[in-house]
């Protein structure tokens, strides 16, 4: 019992780790743009389809794919940025909520109509054999997927914290007015703000398709990061990374121990509780309205 | 709108200035137009027919939803689950106990409505977005239990048969003969959402669209109109629910997921949210749209054979995304503003105002 506890709990782990940058990149447009992403999913798909064109139907190695690929991602994050959602600044903010909602339809147009909308599965690049400590079991898909994960969940960070644009892109998340009267360009950041993400998002969506294949259905995952953005607060990002894990765990435990379909929607149940009881979560910022 | 009367109409009473048909020429178009659309059957083959109870019944869904979002400014994502709640509570009422028809329909909509002011519940705390995902987990959580809870009677992953509605002799086993169901049904709905919203309950909803601190102070109780709205926004998914359950006589969890329900919310983004008008136009609007790529896909399967087979699956998610985001960002007012627009400039012509 206890050893099934700890397994479930370290795939959780696993899977616990692309939630957290697929929440990270929700959470980056949330604090610059203050717009909650719907189409993260498709734009993941878009970043694994991408990877699969370069690799499978160019032939190009393995890292020049999916450098191609994320470049190319930061550019659709770019212009969808540009075309869609820059002409919405100063309407509310349902407006740009349906924007993202309605991409989600238009991207998987787009990708069906370039990719014919199979399951494109992309070669891995490590051995099936898990990997066994003692009685733990841990496959190494997963084992490579979740340090990637971490990886550049912490260059994301440190980018934030140490340079010049991740300073500017904080300082434009705290109050556009204040970030223009300090020269900071808005417009600009709000672009590399949806650049950057879309780059996270293409490597989840990499990663996510090595396990499950590049398609359509990897969109519903991606909505399970939906609930780890709100358990650990829509504006903090440790908050995204304690929620994906959070979510990730409590999702394979339920499947574990309970019931394996209850993993479709124990991360739902778990955000209809974060809703309920804290509906700022974990880690994010009260506001105080006015009238 | 004022200004919208006829020239030369004067209103006397306060009855007359409350009426929404009020010169005898509309009164004329009325009937008419009732007399036209309830003799479609007579002169439309059945394929059409199909396409009028869709978008009949669609409509009903919508209404619900223009309630909930366009009058009281409530996001939900969940429609179309709470479709599937009805569906399913109409089917297995009929087909495990017996039950007629027109026992179930009620019924469907008040369970459903019960269901929606359950997930309705986190309202009180949150709004906006946030009330969007709880509708989402709703929407998540919904077609799970018809799958999971009793298989034996939801039919699980497959499809559950429905029984064919009976009134007296008359079995409405046909397009047509549904017709007559579910036209009446999407009329007297209509004409309670239009009228829902001039009443105080909907001066209260609008109320708390527009500001909900304000409309606190105001005296509106907060919870207890929000819960109304769920209440009756669920109450319409309900109707249109049991509704589709006995018009397509066999019901699946596919047919009410969260790409349908996004359906409906474009729908109302492009009819325009918070005309009762909107949601008319949106619908048919989309529905139409939907239909018409039907046609198209062939021609483009022909001119680019690359597409064969995929053209029908891209081209309808592509061209409903694009439309939507060009009415949220060129028109957000949606059709009926622009209907509203066009009928002033007639009564106007040749003034601009």
């Amino acid at each position: 019992m206890l050893a099934d506890i700890l397994q479930y709990s370290v795939n959780g782990l696993m899977v616990g780790g692309l939630y957290a940058l697929v929440a990270l990149s929700i959470v980056l447009i949330v604090k610059a743009t203050a717009v909650f992403n719907f189409a993260i999913g498709h734009l993941m798909m878009l970043g694994g389809l991408f990877y699969w064109t370069f690799l499978e139907m160019l032939g190009l190695p393995v890292w020049l794919s999916a450098v191609l690929a994320l470049g190319l991602a930061a550019i659709v994050g770019a212009v969808i940025q540009r075309l869609t959602l820059h002409p919405l600044i100063g309407q509310p903010p349902m407006a740009s909520l349906m924007v993202t909602v309605a991409l989600m339809y238009l991207l998987h147009g787009i990708a069906v109509m370039l990719w014919r909308g199979s399951i494109m599965g992309l070669p891995s690049f490590v051995s099936i054999q898990p990997m066994i400590f003692g009685e733990l079991t841990v496959s190494r898909m997963f084992l490579l997927s979740f340090i990637i994960c971490m990886v550049v969940f912490g260059l994301f960070v440190v980018g934030f914290r140490y340079t010049k644009t991740g300073l500017d892109m904080r300082a434009t998340a705290e109050d556009h007015q204040v970030a223009r009267a300090r020269g900071i360009k808005v417009d600009n950041m709000m672009l590399i703000t949806w650049s950057v993400a879309s780059i996270a998002a293409a490597v989840g969506g990499i990663l996510l398709g090595l396990r499950i294949g590049v398609g359509p259905p990897m969109t519903m995952i991606a909505l399970k990061a939906f609930p780890a953005v709100l358990v650990g607060g829509i504006d903090s990002i440790p908050g995204a990374l304690v929620g994906g894990l959070l979510v990730g765990i409590l999702e394979q435990l339920a499947g574990g121990l309970i019931d394996p379909s209850l993993m479709e929607i124990a991360p739902y149940v778990v955000l209809l509780m974060a809703l309920i009881f804290m509906p700022h979560g974990l880690f994010g910022l009260k506001r105080i309205e006015r009238i | 709108m004022a200004v919208n009367r006829p020239c030369g109409v004067f209103n006397e009473t306060y009855a007359e200035d409350m009426a929404i048909v009020r010169t005898r020429f509309q009164w004329g178009l009325m009937i008419v137009s009732l007399i036209l659309v309830f003799a479609l059957p007579a002169f439309c083959a059945s394929r059409i027919m199909y396409m009028v109870n869709l978008i009949a019944i669609t409509l009903i869904a919508v209404l619900g939803l223009n309630i909930l979002t366009g009058y009281t400014g409530l996001f939900s994502l969940g429609q179309a689950a709470f479709m599937g709640v009805g569906a399913f509570t109409s089917a297995l009422l009929t087909k495990y106990l017996g039950l007629s028809f027109w026992v179930a329909l009620p019924c469907a909509g008040l369970s459903t409505a019960l269901v929606g002011v359950f997930f309705g519940l986190p309202s009180l705390r949150i709004k906006g977005f946030y009330l969007a995902m709880a509708t989402l987990a709703a929407q998540f959580i919904i077609p799970w239990l018809f799958i999971h809870v009793r298989p034996d009677l939801t039919g699980g992953t497959d499809s559950l048969l429905v029984p064919v509605p009976t009134l007296g002799s008359i079995e409405f086993n046909s397009q047509a003969r549904m017709f007559y169901i579910i036209m009446p049904v999407t009329l007297i709905m209509l004409f309670f959402a239009k009228n829902i919203a001039r009443t105080g309950i909907g001066r209260a909803f609008i109320a708390i669209r527009d500001n909900d601190l304000a409309a606190e102070v105001m005296g509106v109780n907060l919870f207890r109109y929000k819960l109304l709205s769920f209440f009756i926004c669920s109450f319409y998914a309900g109707i249109a629910g049991s509704l589709w359950a006995h018009w397509m006589r066999a019901i699946l969890y596919e047919h009410f997921l969260l790409m349908q329900s996004i359906w409906l919310v474009g729908m109302l983004i492009v009819g325009g949210m918070g005309y009762t008008t909107g949601a008319v136009l949106g619908t048919v609007f989309i529905r139409l749209l939907d239909q018409s790529v039907v046609y198209i896909a062939p021609v483009v399967e022909a001119v680019f054979p690359y597409w064969v087979g995929s053209a029908a699956a891209a081209i309808g998610p592509f061209v409903f995304g694009l439309v939507i985001i060009v009415f949220i960002i060129f028109e957000p007012r949606g059709l009926a503003h622009r209907w509203e627009m066009f009928k002033a400039s007639y009564r106007l012509n040749p003034y601009s105002y």
